[in-house]
């Protein structure tokens, strides 16, 4: 952030933000649970970002990934279970000033909270939604939620997962004015950074589903993937998220996939025989709620007084 | 048949010069099938009718379906105008003049006790002639009905004369019906010709004018056929204040913008949604924005998000979004979000009666979240106090850190009628966020030992990051399960009401303040019909006051003081109750009224109650009966 420039002089900002600033509570995973990964990632965006911790949001439901807000600096909203986001587009409505983040996971998102999240693809308010899906519900203790593997043994479903597992990019690809789906694993950290970056950049809603790790109650949910990297397809485009050299290298399977062609994109979240790795779709000319809700927010008090009266006009006798 | 009714005794000398008879006030229905615009009609009339200074109510007779079958009895759909030479605050009883549009619709009025000996019926007469023979049948088996029911009918040719301006008579009569009845009550057409071209002035000249046709023609037709002619003298206390006319839902929106809230977060719902379609007509003038959420869950998220982000926003639901948001309004309790929310109550429980008034969700408001989740829950007498309620409670919110539930109800939402106009005050607008640097030495949950309330840091003001959480917390919102932790939280959340309810005023006694026989204890949209029929029983020398309450959490002091100086006290209230005299109901099992059973257990008093669940507004003649019963037995 401080350097040199072509007139040797120095840009001191007046403020300058370490990870610190971005620091909450001490973190209580579980040892080796993916959640860390992104935390540390979180961290890491907002300070490259530079933005000043009160101006950031954190707002989640319930459940481990929910916690995410007590372990970051900003101001947090840690809601109830499902609703994380229509709070956090209420908090956007009116207040587009504000950089509003929203961790939740698969059972908080893909259950319980599924209507709002249809709808708030649909709103396409600038905000992340980190998705910690690691197909289990943990804090809970292990019952089957909807991205469960078939036959996966839970509290739940002692026998094994019933139904196929519910694939979240479809569903999310397919809702109107959805404008950027990606898909990242917890245990690649430069390309998880790359991602939320990414995500955090774009204006609009931005989907990054994370496949995250659980040790303790879904460790197949992972593993194939972790122990199997071709398993997994690597989706690069000059428009896509950016990988270096080494990252590609851990990727046998790779594609060229332009973010902007929603078809094809379609077309490879479907194909569940390989895990797609990187942006799958992006319009940056969706339409964003906060421009109609947030309209009027300059209006003064003598503005606003005149325009009641002229409503009142309406009903004199 | 036309003719024999118009040569009968109580018809028509055509032309005559009729002079108007005086009355202190009268009470007119306008029923028809779903969709004939007799609402319209009804409403326009009142309008008029406030315009010439008279006291004015009116009720919607509303059938829960959209396209009910025509001519049916069940289909009843229209409306209810009270007016009067005084101050109007209630339906009132029987109507003594329908105009009807098919005989059927008028046979579940009949039922609901809406009419009496001597009620004029004006009634469209071309069913006798029409080519379905069971219609013809039908309508004169009506017609010698009503007239065994003591009802006075006139058959008219209505949707004839309509087809002289208008080719298709459904969409129109109304307004020749308006045209009528203005005539009747000696209105002043220009005032009706006025209110005909505001009302479609966005569909112009060419709707404007065959409306006024109409409307000149009915009032033309009543003065030829009818020899009924009424005038109903200003409600004279002081018309020098301007004054405005509109329904509480109306009063509630406009309430919205006056209180300075940007935000309305709303799911439809009947009869709240009317007060939400009002304010989106011209939110955008003041800077606000109506989000008409994916449920009603979501509603309450993102006004409750606005509220945490700084902007004190306000959803408006009725009782099955108020069951839905019950998790949300205990996040807002817990977490101390102000917000305020609106019930427009109707008939429960579950889908219940969807457009019909019930005042039963005053237990569930207060009490309806799992934990203690202590709340402020105020209520609207009037609809007056719709508009300003809604101010008072996003103060209250704000002031309080915490949610408060309006509550208002399906009778309030679409009675119209006539009241000051508000003086709007800048201090009623929210104040800017601040956006100042925080105190970090001041916690989030700042608790006044004393009082319980704290200032709230909002997203924006530099080192006052906090985390908000439904989890139990300390002072700076950490998470924290101990006990001290959570036994202080939950005191100092229930400290504020007990603060707010040293700032209240004992309730004021409508009657006789040293006491007497028999109190009567209301809330909510029931305090014109209480009042009136009391006043008529202390006019006959009884000994009967009332009192009418508006805060219900917490319940507004002195209670047990005023109500100790009375033989009786019994609440009126439209909600169930167990009839003392049920098959197996004794003192043990009875359950009471809902204001009865909070009451009883605040006071120790043995408070008595008289509830009904009808669907419909209280009549003060009902009222009065029970009332004089009561009287009775507590002085034999």
């Amino acid at each position: 952030m401080f350097g040199l420039k072509a007139d040797w002089s120095v840009d001191v900002f007046e403020r300058y933000f370490t990870l610190g600033n971005y620091a909450g509570g001490e973190a209580r995973w579980c040892p080796g649970c993916g959640d860390f990964a992104v935390l540390n990632t979180v961290h890491r965006v907002l300070r490259d970002a530079q933005m000043p911790p009160e101006k950031s949001v954190v707002v989640s439901g319930i459940g481990c990934s929910s916690r995410l807000p007590h372990y970051v600096g900003t101001y947090g909203l840690h809601g109830l279970h499902g609703r994380a986001l229509p709070l956090a587009n209420g908090v956007k409505a009116r207040r587009p000033d504000l950089d509003v983040w929203v961790g939740t996971g698969d059972g908080d998102c893909f259950s319980i909270g599924g209507g709002h999240w249809l709808h708030a693809m649909r709103y396409n308010m600038d905000m992340v939604i980190l998705i910690f899906d690691n197909g289990i519900y943990g804090l809970t203790k292990k019952q089957t939620s909807p991205t469960t593997p078939t036959g996966e043994r839970t509290n739940t479903h002692p026998e094994g997962s019933l139904l196929p597992a519910m694939n979240p990019l479809t569903v999310t690809l397919g809702i109107t004015n959805v404008s950027f789906v990606a898909q990242v694993p917890d245990w690649n950290p430069p390309l998880l950074y790359e991602t939320i970056k990414a995500a955090h950049k774009h204006r609009g809603t931005s989907f990054v589903r994370i496949m995250q790790r659980c040790p303790v109650f879904s460790d197949d949910f992972c593993k194939p993937y972790q122990d199997h990297p071709e398993n997994m397809l690597l989706l690069s485009h000059e428009n896509g998220i950016p990988a270096a050299d080494n990252v590609k290298k851990l990727f046998k399977e790779q594609i060229e996939h332009d973010p902007s062609d929603w078809v094809e994109a379609m077309k490879i979240a479907r194909d569940e025989s390989k895990l797609p790795v990187g942006l799958l779709y992006r319009d940056p000319g969706a339409v964003v709620y906060e421009d109609f809700s947030a309209k009027g927010l300059n209006k003064t008090n003598e503005e606003k007084l005149a325009a009641i009266n002229t409503a009142l006009d309406a009903f004199a006798i | 048949m036309t003719q024999q009714a118009d040569n009968g005794d109580s018809a028509v000398q055509i032309g005559g010069n009729k002079t108007a008879a005086k009355v202190d006030e009268y009470i007119v229905e306008i029923v028809s099938d779903s969709g004939e615009g007799a609402q319209k009609c009804g409403q326009t009339f009142g309008n008029i009718s406030g315009k010439m200074g008279n006291g004015v109510w009116t009720v919607e007779i509303i059938p829960a379906e959209i396209q009910p079958p025509a001519r049916s009895p069940a289909g009843a759909s229209g409306i209810r105008i009270r007016i009067g030479s005084k101050y109007i605050t209630n339906m009132g009883n029987e109507a003594e003049l329908v105009v009807a549009f098919n005989e059927q619709v008028l046979f579940s009025r009949i039922a609901n006790g809406a009419y009496k000996e001597g009620t004029i019926v004006l009634l469209e007469n071309k069913w006798e002639t029409d080519p379905d023979e069971k219609i013809r049948n039908q309508y004169t088996a009506a017609v010698k009905e009503f007239a065994e029911h003591g009802l006075i009918v006139h058959e008219l040719p209505i949707e004839e004369a309509c087809l002289k301006i208008v080719s298709n008579a459904r969409k129109g009569k109304n307004m020749f019906v308006l045209g009528m009845i203005s005539y009747i009550f000696s209105r002043e057409p220009d005032l009706g010709r006025k209110e005909i071209a505001n009302t479609f002035a966005h569909k112009g000249d060419k709707v404007i004018q065959p409306n006024i046709d109409l409307f000149d023609s009915g009032y033309a037709f009543a003065a030829e056929r009818l020899d009924y002619l009424w005038e109903i003298p200003p409600y004279t206390t002081d018309t020098t204040k301007p004054t405005i006319i509109t329904n509480g839902n109306q009063a509630v929106g406009l309430g919205v913008m006056a209180a300075g809230m940007e935000l309305i977060s709303m799911y439809p719902i009947t009869p709240a949604t009317s007060a939400t379609h009002y304010v989106a007509d011209v939110f955008d003038n003041v800077g606000g924005f109506v989000h008409q959420a994916e449920d009603e869950i979501a509603a309450m998220g993102f006004a409750l998000g606005a509220s945490f982000a700084g902007k004190t926003a306000c959803t408006i639901t009725s009782g099955p979004g108020m069951a839905l948001k019950t998790e949300l309004i205990g996040l807002a309790v817990m977490a101390e979000v102000p917000q305020v929310i609106v019930d427009v109550q109707r008939g429960g429980p579950s889908t219940g009666l969807p457009t019909k008034v019930e005042q039963a969700d005053l237990l569930s408001s207060i009490y309806g979240e799992p934990g203690d989740a202590p709340k402020v829950v105020i209520a609207a007498a009037t609809i007056e106090e719709c508009f300003h309620f809604v101010i008072l409670a996003r103060k209250l919110a704000e002031a309080f850190r915490i949610p408060v539930i309006l509550l208002t109800d399906a009778n309030l939402a679409t009675g119209v009628q006539p009241y000051t106009r508000p003086e709007l005050q800048e201090e009623w607008l929210s104040a800017p966020i601040d956006q100042s640097p925080w105190d970090d030495s001041v916690p989030a949950f700042d608790w006044d030992e004393g009082t319980g309330l704290s200032q709230r840091p909002i997203p924006g003001q530099r080192n006052g990051e906090y985390v908000l959480t439904g989890l139990s917390h300390t002072d700076r919102s950490k998470v924290a399960y101990d006990s001290d932790t959570n036994q202080t939280s939950m005191a100092h959340r229930s400290r504020k009401l007990a603060a707010l309810q040293k700032t209240l005023k004992p309730p004021k006694v409508h009657g006789d303040e040293a006491g007497g026989d028999l109190l009567i204890v209301g809330w909510g949209s029931t305090m014109g019909a209480i009042e009136e029929s009391v006043d008529i029983l202390r006019g006959q020398g009884k000994s009967i006051s009332t009192l009418h309450l508006r805060f219900l959490s917490p319940l507004e002091p002195g209670l047990k003081e005023i109500f100790s100086k009375f033989k009786k006290v019994m609440t009126v209230e439209i909600n169930y109750s167990d009839d003392p005299n049920g098959p197996l109901i004794t003192e043990e099992n009875r359950r009471y009224a809902q204001l009865a059973m909070m009451l009883r257990a605040q006071t120790l008093i043995d408070i008595d109650c008289w509830s009904v669940v009808y669907g419909h507004p209280l009549q003060p003649g009902m009222l009065q009966a029970e009332f004089n019963q009561r009287l009775d037995a507590l002085n034999n």
